[in-house]
């Protein structure tokens, strides 16, 4: 009996598990109840263990997220960066385009009001090498252009043309050390040559050291050279330093101050003259006028009186005109205006004369005959 | 067959019993049952492993020990039909018990550290253990179930790949001698 239960040993326990899960079946099936209690084993067993891994893939798919967001925010940030630099870049071309829009309507302005015979230029060339001080413009023996012509910006000389093909033109710049023109100083007429330096600076040479020169006067061209003519502005000056036998001058060229990009050449120059002033171009701020005062609201709508003085003569022509006294007129002993009578209020028509006008208001009549006394006239003594 | 083709397919056997730590057979399985229940929550393809067969596979087959097979598929089983709050325990129980067994037995006659015939002995236990699920399905419980032979080749396959893989990585959790 042992030997045979050994031999069928393990089919015996199959069969019994086997049986025993059938009657589990069985049992939950009929009383269609479920054995709570395995169940409470399996996931007592079960849930700690997916509570840990439930609460490690919080934090690793935390921190991925935040790992990603940030990989976002870094990826947005290099974007908003480019867009920026972009903006930047376009931001700058405008201005520049701005820029470029003003000065060639200065350019216009100026054509229209310098007398001298212009052409406009666009500046499409530099001349090679690092120092050259030579650029070439898009205008040439085509367009009436000359060796010589003087090339000129509202600002002030640019340069001269050096050598003019047909479609372009070569000018040298004033900052050439090879360039030189006539000048004079625009505050005590103090006459000089213009010399380039190769630098941004230009020196005004000749110029004796007795003659006064003050920082920050203005020279213009002289017209002696032949080449500019007469009262083209030139420069400021920065630096004067005394020395012997003439002066060092230094000159800041204040055609070159805002960029080259569009030049008059000069056809045919015509002289002018040196203004006495600082150039009127130079930007004054000029304030908002004051409200009107009540009483002078009436004059300032009666005429187009600006200055007080203008007020004033308005104001005596109207107490003129009410009282009927023609200025200029009449010799002497005639009737004279009562310039301290009050004019009526804006709005009311003036009297009329013999009309009894308002208290205070003029009275015209009252200058011819004058009124009677309110209080009778004491009598003398019988 | 004979003693002598016995002695071919298996070699020595007491050199072939693998033992494990009581911490790995309590584990391993926990693990198995744990990622069907919660990896496929994320991850809906991976719902069709069915690890805790291939551990009892792994386990029965290398334990060699019929009646450690039988147990180990009936607390494996169990444990997956407690989880199933709409199946009656023992399903899965009695499924994995006939798979432990003679997945024990098959592994006393052969030698089941080749590769291919884990994947050969893998397949066919997961055909097994679908099949036999399907007629208690239909013999018990007496739900009118399909069987898709197709698709549990298939399926049987895929498990069958992923458990040569996962009984290499199992085979370093052995007890060595």
């Amino acid at each position: 009996m042992e030997t045979l239960l050994n031999r069928y040993r393990n089919i015996t326990v199959l069969l019994l598990v086997i049986f025993g899960q059938l009657v589990l079946i069985a049992v939950q099936v009929r009383n269609d109840q479920d054995v709570r209690m395995v169940r409470v084993w399996s996931i007592t067993a079960i849930t700690p263990l997916a509570r840990i891994l439930e609460t490690g893939r919080d934090v690793t798919s935390g921190f991925f997220r935040n790992y990603i967001l940030m990989h976002d925010a870094r990826e947005d940030n290099r974007r908003l960066q480019a867009e920026v630099d972009r903006l930047k870049m376009e931001n700058q071309f405008l201005k520049s385009e701005i820029s470029t829009a003003d000065r060639a309507k200065a350019l216009v302005a100026f054509k229209a009001r310098t007398p001298s015979k212009t052409i406009a230029a666009r500046v499409i060339a530099a001349g090679a090498g690092v120092n050259s001080k030579v650029v070439f413009l898009d205008r040439g023996s085509g367009s009436g252009v000359e060796k010589g012509m003087p090339v000129v910006t509202p600002d002030g000389i640019v340069g001269k043309v050096i050598a003019a093909y047909l479609t372009a033109s070569e000018v040298m710049l004033i900052t050439d050390p090879e360039f030189a023109a006539g000048v004079v100083s625009q505050k005590h007429r103090v006459s000089g040559t213009l010399k380039g330096q190769g630098q941004a600076n230009c020196k005004v040479d000749y110029v004796a050291s007795e003659e006064k020169v003050e920082v920050g006067e203005q020279f213009f061209t002289s017209g002696d050279d032949r080449v500019f003519p007469k009262g083209f502005p030139v420069g400021v000056v920065r630096v004067v330093r005394a020395s012997s036998p003439y002066q060092e001058i230094l000159l800041e060229p204040s055609g070159l101050e805002h960029g080259l990009e569009a030049v008059l050449i000069v056809l045919e120059g015509v002289h002018q003259a040196i203004p006495e002033m600082p150039p009127a171009n130079a930007p004054v701020y000029l304030g908002t006028a004051p409200p009107p005062a009540p009483g002078e609201q009436a004059l300032r709508r009666s005429g187009p009186a600006g200055t007080d003085a203008d007020k004033l003569v308005q104001k005596y022509r109207q107490i003129g005109e009410a009282e009927n006294v023609k200025f200029g007129e009449g010799g002497p002993g005639s009737k004279i205006a009562d310039f301290n009578a009050r004019l009526p209020p804006p709005g009311e028509q003036p009297p009329k004369a013999g009309e009894k006008s308002p208290a205070g208001a003029v009275n015209p009549g009252a200058a011819q005959k004058p009124p009677p006394p309110r209080t009778p006239a004491p009598q003398p003594p019988q | 067959m004979t003693e002598s083709g016995d002695r071919f397919l298996v070699g020595n056997q007491r050199e072939q019993i693998s033992r494990f730590r009581a911490r790995v057979l309590l584990f391993v399985p926990l693990a198995a049952i744990l990622f069907q229940v919660y990896v496929p929550r994320f991850f809906a393809f991976l719902g069709y492993l069915e690890l805790p067969l291939l551990v009892t596979i792994y386990f029965a087959l290398m334990r060699r020990s019929q009646i450690g097979g039988l147990f180990i598929g009936a607390c494996i089983g169990l444990a997956q039909d407690s989880l199933s709050i709409k199946q009656p325990l023992g399903m899965f129980g009695i499924v994995k018990t006939l798979v432990g067994y003679f997945a024990a037995s098959v592994g006393m006659r052969i030698d089941v550290e080749h590769s291919v015939i884990r994947l050969l002995l893998a397949f066919f236990f997961y055909f097994f253990h679908e099949f036999l699920y399907w007629v208690l399905q239909r013999g018990l419980l007496g739900k009118p179930v399909g069987f898709g032979v197709q698709r549990t080749l298939v399926l049987g396959l895929l498990n069958a790949v992923v458990g040569v893989t996962l009984f290499h990585f199992l085979d370093r959790l052995r007890e060595r001698a």
